[in-house]
């Protein structure tokens, strides 16, 4: 069974990144705001009506789209 | 048995390649190391029987996408003979890199260029024996799609396989984690030097944000801070704009007037009636577009415009737009121009332009000045706050309209990815500096543009000179007559046309040509304003200006940032066309139903 997407993670859930299979430019954008494999990565809020997430990442804060956290895996590690 | 693999970027005919080298004798297989199944084949090769196997594509070895992880896991945990690095020969300034990357590695190689026929066509010739002498590995063209060169590199590619030592993937293994040295010394030094707690404190900024973020009351508090920001400009601009009048009046009565009695009448009419009024007119609300800048200062350096992006880029998705297109439409406020210019950050060109087309709805404060002007002159001071709140509303539900109409005609993919920068205040200094720009920026627009539109509409109304000002007998009479069966039925008469064509290049010439063809300044034309117009009339004509085109800067800002004249085009027709409906829509609706 793959690794659960990032997308799926509940508001306050931890987890560490497993595989980014994005396109090269979105690659390239996750790499410079510290997205990588092993990282650990926290979910703060998602937004209603299929809006986006907001992350943390190291001390860094992001919004990402749902449609682009699926193309994180993770895995789960903590919860609440 | 000797294991070649096949190694290459996406989309450069890998999988093409694979199947026309192996012919139809490929088999899903596992592999140690790697979860997923990858396809390869035995064919015979120079009198042996090889395995081939088809990796995934990938643009480097770094492995932080899921296929270059399986393919450096594949690397690590098996044997290969040989690699077969397949580059577009079309694209080899972007693709090159990976062979030597596994030149770097001490992979034996052979590289293949392949799409000959696409390369050839675009004129590329490239000297493979310099290239190979470059990269220590043989180079060959070959048209996966056509079967070209594939003898040739079948025979080479059975001579290197001859001479090739296998990789070793546990020296492998090291190599490539050395190259992963810079990540596990940073890791290693954030983790001895570095102290970050687990779970971060209880900051300001994410006590703020589970308010403002809320899911259910973000987007009202979004739009109660806005009406609430609004209705501190409007209460606290009025007397700074009543006080600026005031001077600007004093100073004609008392400076001009007397220091111009000896120039002839038209000339003195021109000069004082004209420029000078218009300007001043103008110049009346500078106080109030500072204060404007200010606010807007704070907003934008706060980190709620980031806050907003995220609260409405579930709607924003759904009209074709993302959570920056929102912003840039808030930008949009102060003023067009740099709002069309900041859309460069968008990657994907549709998104850019969809983008492109909302922001000319945004009401910004050029317009501003004109609804500021008519709404105290028409409107009580108790209604006056929530009447420009609703033109603010209304430039949102037209840019929105205009999004969900054109959304078909620009699809994006685009990513939506930004960050979120903690809540800050700006220095003092930040907001100075940033309002002083302002003034400028207003000085440099009232030279040029104000006073051209203030003098041409002037002229207009007062030639020939033998016929009331501004009466059906002048310039701008025989005008407003060919423009009158387009716009009497939204309510707009033969002067206030006349003003509506000078709005096109600047939307301060409005006011200030008002001033020109009446002759008056300050609370004299406002008072005049309000006898000539009902609130329908005015509230039509407030629709008509916030939706056609927001001026001439921003028309030429539009064309540079598309390049193309035919955008430009559409957004002024298209602009054109929904201010005439929503007025004509408004002014027969509220005449229908009687007022």
């Amino acid at each position: 069974m793959p690794e659960p997407k990032l997308s799926s993670l509940h508001p306050g859930d931890s987890a560490i990144i497993r595989a980014i299979s994005a396109e090269e430019g979105l690659h390239h954008r996750l790499l410079a705001l510290g997205f990588r494999i092993g990282k650990e990565i926290h979910l703060i809020r998602r937004a209603w009506f299929s809006g986006p997430l907001q992350v943390r990442i190291g001390m860094t804060e992001v919004i990402m789209r749902r449609s682009d956290a699926d193309k994180i895996r993770v895995s789960h590690q903590t919860t609440r | 048995m000797k294991c070649i693999a096949l190694l290459g970027m996406p989309n450069t005919g890998k999988s093409t390649f694979f199947n026309r080298f192996t012919g139809a004798s490929a088999r899903v297989g596992n592999w140690p190391g790697i979860t997923i199944d990858l396809m390869a084949a035995k064919i015979p090769l120079g009198g042996k029987v090889v395995r081939v196997v088809d990796l995934p594509g990938i643009y480097d070895f770094h492995g932080f996408s899921e296929d270059e992880k399986v393919v450096r896991d594949f690397l690590e945990n098996n044997q290969v003979d040989l690699l077969l690095i397949i580059l577009n020969g079309a694209q080899l300034e972007r693709q090159l890199s990976l062979a030597l990357e596994a030149r770097q590695l001490g992979l034996p190689a052979v590289l293949l260029l392949n799409m000959a026929d696409e390369a050839k066509r675009a004129g590329i010739t490239v000297d493979t024996e310099k290239m190979a002498a470059r990269l220590q590995m043989p180079v060959v063209w070959v048209s996966a799609k056509y079967g070209d060169g594939f003898k040739s590199a079948s025979s080479v590619i059975a001579k290197a396989l001859a001479a090739s030592l296998p990789t070793d993937p546990a020296k492998l293994r090291d190599n490539l984690r050395a190259d992963d040295e810079i990540e596990a010394a940073m890791e290693k030094i954030m983790e001895e030097a570095v102290q970050i707690p687990k779970t971060m404190p209880k900051s300001m900024t994410a006590s703020l944000d589970r308010i403002l973020l809320h899911p259910l009351f973000g987007l009202p508090l979004f739009f109660l801070i806005m009406f609430l920001l609004f209705q501190f400009i409007f209460t606290l601009g009025k007397p700074m704009q009543d006080g600026m009048a005031w001077v600007l009046a004093q100073a004609r009565n008392l400076g001009l007037e007397p220091l111009l009695a000896s120039v002839p009448a038209w000339l003195q009419g021109l000069l004082l009636d004209g420029i000078y009024n218009g300007v001043g007119t103008v110049a009346a609300f500078v106080p109030v577009i500072i204060l404007f800048f200010l606010v807007m200062t704070v907003v934008e350096d706060s980190g709620y415009l980031s806050r907003a992006a995220f609260l409405m880029d579930a709607l924003m998705a759904r009209l074709g737009l993302d959570g920056r297109s929102f912003v840039m439409l808030l930008m949009g406020f102060g003023c067009n121009v740099p709002a069309l210019m900041g859309t460069r950050i968008m990657r994907s060109r549709s998104l850019r332009l969809l983008t492109m087309l909302v922001i000319p709805f945004s009401l910004c404060s050029a317009r501003l000045q004109v609804f500021l002007f008519l709404i105290t002159a028409i409107f009580t001071a108790h209604a006056a706050p929530f009447v420009l709140f609703s033109l603010y509303l209304l430039s949102f539900a037209t840019a929105l309209l205009t999004a969900l109409l054109f959304k078909g005609r620009f699809p994006s993919t685009e990513p939506f990815i930004i960050e979120l920068p903690p809540y800050r205040l700006p220095t003092t200094r930040q907001i100075i500096l940033r309002a002083w720009h302002e003034v400028r920026h207003f000085l440099k627009r009232a030279t040029k543009f104000i006073t051209f539109g203030v003098v041409a509409v002037w002229v207009l109304t007062h030639v020939p000179g033998d016929v009331p000002p501004a009466s059906a007998g002048t310039l701008a009479g025989h005008i407003s007559a060919v423009l009158a069966p387009v716009l009497s039925p939204i309510g707009i008469d033969a002067q206030l046309s006349v003003v509506l064509i000078f709005g096109f290049v600047a939307k301060e010439i409005v006011i200030g040509s008002l001033a020109a063809v009446y002759g008056l300044e300050g609370d004299s034309l406002m008072g005049l304003m309000a006898q000539k117009l009902d609130w329908v009339q005015a509230y039509s004509f407030m629709l008509f200006t916030l939706i056609y085109t927001p001026c001439l800067s921003a028309v030429a800002t539009l064309r540079n940032e598309s390049k193309s004249y035919a955008f430009m085009w559409v957004s002024i027709a298209w602009s054109l066309l929904l201010a005439w409906v929503v007025s004509f829509v408004f002014y027969q609706g509220a005449r229908g139903l009687g007022f």
